[in-house]
């Protein structure tokens, strides 16, 4: 299966360990994995910070440098989400509005593609230790991948996942929310640190590496011996 | 605008917030609660998807035709003897209410919980008119005897004092000498607010839903003190926003459904009160005299407008229960009688964007706003709709963010920019970084790293990866 991927411009800038993962996982899986070089960034950073014509203009480039692709997949429960947002925000648009729909349509988050169509709970992998999920927001709430995550881990080989209290509260991170509204964001980041203690967990996995970002630099900067670490990267251990 | 409280910037009210433990305590413990009760109502009720969706329907059809459903609701009210005011904005609504007052040469008046009335400042303008005016709705009444304390919260208005403050405050203002029990803090209040219903000369209520086809108002308590204002003294007011109504009692149930079990879990509340008009003959209680004050006050622009479906809202306050922001920072800093996300969005189109421009930003866009709407208000949608409206419409937005999304979007736009860009971003970066970290941002990240650890961008970018990867595989 031809699978093209979607990286994501954070994976691609600053976490080129998950970038890697996710091509040695699908490829382990028997998928054939392509990257197009032109992609860059779903809009979402200007899109939410209601900058919606500048927004359109990566959209626009994103379509146009997807349109071929059969699956896209993407490390990210938020950027994937995006993509689904695209034909409601070109909604009445008669030449993008027929495309956005199309390329909503053949784009999944890697956990849900991996489940719902190469239908695969057990990758093979192995990690010792135990760990607790985040349930990131869009995700869950706007993707509606709740499920998808945990039916992975559960069969990963030595890894022991405990549920996350009041997982179901967002970790601050908001994109640009993190640095308009800090000191909020500090306290949501804080309570949602305090519940991941209170599973002693090793491991802190997630799908997004937005909240890994702002849930892993508030553990590094307390320094917190807890590993974060890009469900890819699990299922990817060995 | 009378529905602002305090005077402070947003964001010192927000750090008075989180610096607020019994505060933030209070509230942390309220939402567990009331979410966990809330999604108990919800399972217990079953299809609840079905019940929103049908609530939604109810309410946009509503909305679709308001100026049919309230000219029926006016129409039914005065065949029945009540009088029936349309108050464009807030002055006019509290001129009515005042004339009346004076007119009946009221000393004394009782009111039940309403919103819109805290909306349009409606108290000092009556106490300005030589009344005294009495809260009976418990968490009014609290804030009322604590020196007039702004509500937190749209159903439970003093969710930000815990019972031990609570007791303080009736030691210092109502001679009380017991515990802070909630049961013997509540009886004192019982026995104190008694004596004003029966010597009442108006009551004032607000209005959760008003009934076009028969001209009755709802009233929903756990209380019983809105059955006392509205049974003892002679005239009633009651005032609601003009969008508070439901063509029929069949959709009065539904909504009332939603109502209380978002709201606070309950299947029903102890008292759900529907009442039509000034008594009849023969009635043996009830108001001689009988006014509806229908309150417009800004709500007709919304109408009509891509901000339409925040009229939907029936002030359950399950959004606000969910709301992590509000968790930490609690109803106050909003600086708006309305609180959470549905005053993030409400406040902004009633009051204006000078005073709440802040408060669109003020939210992760976590959604969980709009999971727990009954009636599937797209409140993290309207949020961001507010953020377009402040940046393409108000020109509110900062000068740096302008430039810097201007680049944003050249740069995402063309891959050529965005390789580019990403390319010199480790040696741009490089005097900052330490150890593939960023410990002391300057510019935007400065406000990152001052609460955590920014990653360096990779030299190897995933891109060059992935190009040596691919050649490594065809060799």
């Amino acid at each position: 299966m031809k699978v093209t991927l979607f990286i994501t411009c954070l994976v691609d800038l600053f976490h080129t360990n998950v970038g890697k993962a996710t091509v040695e996982l699908l490829e382990r899986l028997g998928c054939e994995v392509e990257f197009p070089e032109a992609q860059t960034c779903c809009g979402q950073p200007a899109y939410n910070s209601g900058y919606v014509k500048e927004a359109k203009e990566a959209m626009k480039h994103m379509i146009r440098t997807f349109e071929h692709a059969e699956y896209v997949v993407a490390p990210s429960g938020s950027c994937a989400t995006m993509f689904k947002e695209y034909p409601h925000i070109f909604k009445g648009d008669p030449e993008w509005e027929p495309k956005a729909k199309a390329l909503a349509a053949k784009t999944y988050e890697l956990t849900q593609f991996l489940v719902e169509v190469l239908k695969i709970e057990d990758v093979g992998a192995k990690l010792k230790g135990r760990a607790t999920y985040h349930t990131s927001c869009h995700m869950t709430r706007l993707l509606g991948v709740k499920d998808a995550p945990f039916q992975l881990l559960k069969h990963v080989e030595g890894l022991e996942v405990m549920p996350l209290p009041n997982a179901h509260n967002c970790c601050g991170f908001g994109g640009t929310f993190s640095v308009k509204m800090g000191p909020i964001s500090e306290q949501m980041v804080d309570e949602k640190i305090r519940h991941i203690e209170e599973t002693e967990a090793d491991y802190l996995i997630g799908a997004d590496c937005g909240c890994l970002m702002n849930i892993g630099g508030r553990i590094e900067r307390k320094g917190k011996p807890i590993q974060v670490m890009h469900i890819a990267e699990v299922l990817n251990s060995r | 605008m009378s529905m602002k409280i305090g005077t402070d910037p947003f964001h010192e009210r927000v750090e008075t917030g989180i610096n607020n433990s019994f505060m933030r305590g209070a509230v942390a413990g309220a939402q567990e609660r009331l979410r966990t009760r809330r999604l108990d109502a919800a399972a217990e009720l079953g299809n609840w998807e079905e019940w929103r969706a049908l609530g939604e329907e109810i309410r946009q059809h509503t909305l679709e035709h308001l100026d049919y459903y309230l000219m029926q609701l006016s129409e039914n009210v005065a065949k029945r003897g009540g009088h029936v005011f349309f108050a464009q904005t807030a002055e006019e609504a509290n001129q009515y209410i005042r004339d009346v007052v004076i007119k009946k040469n009221a000393k004394k008046i009782v009111k039940s919980k309403s919103m819109v009335t805290e909306e349009i400042h409606l108290n000092p303008v009556l106490e300005a008119a030589g009344c005294e005016v009495i809260e009976t709705d418990l968490g009014e009444y609290i804030l009322q005897i604590d020196d007039h304390d702004p509500p937190s919260h749209i159903v439970a208005p003093a969710l930000h004092k815990n019972k031990e403050q609570i007791r303080d405050v009736f030691r210092k203002k109502l001679d009380y000498d017991k515990t802070e029990k909630p049961e013997e803090l509540a009886s004192h209040a019982r026995k104190m607010l008694r004596n004003e219903y029966l010597t009442a000369d108006i009551g004032i209520t607000g209005c959760n839903f008003a009934i076009a086809e028969s001209g009755s108002i709802t009233l929903v308590t756990n209380e019983g003190n809105a059955d006392l204002v509205t049974a003892l003294p002679k005239t009633q007011i009651t005032v609601m926003g003009m969008e508070r109504i439901v063509p029929t009692f069949e959709e009065m149930e539904v909504l009332v459904s939603l109502l209380t079990r978002s709201a606070v879990g309950q299947k029903l509340t102890s008292y759900i009160t529907v009442l039509t008009g000034p008594r009849d003959e023969g009635d043996v209680d009830g108001p001689e005299e009988f006014h509806l004050v229908i309150v417009d006050n800004g709500r007709s622009d919304i109408l009509g407008t891509e901000f339409q479906s925040v009229l939907q809202c029936i002030r359950c306050a399950a959004c606000v229960n969910v709301c992590p922001v509000y968790r930490h920072i609690g109803g106050h800093s909003y600086g708006s009688i309305y609180s959470g996300p549905i005053g993030a969005v409400l406040s902004p189109l009633l009051g204006g964007y000078d005073d709440y421009k802040e408060l669109p930003y003020a939210s992760t866009l976590c959604a969980a706003c709009t999971e727990a709407c009954p009636v599937k208000i797209p409140l993290h949608e309207l949020l961001l709709k507010h953020r377009q409206v402040i940046v393409e419409r108000e020109g509110k937005a900062p000068i740096s963010e302008k430039l810097a999304m201007k680049a944003f979007g050249l740069g995402a736009a063309s891959s050529l920019l965005y390789k580019f860009g990403s390319k010199v971003a480790p040696s741009a970066l490089q005097p900052f970084t330490a150890d593939q970290r960023i410990t002391k941002g300057i510019g935007p990240l400065k406000a990152w790293t001052e609460i955590r650890e920014f990653p360096a961008p990779n030299k190897e970018r995933f891109r060059d990866w992935f190009r040596e990867h691919k050649k490594g595989g065809e060799q």
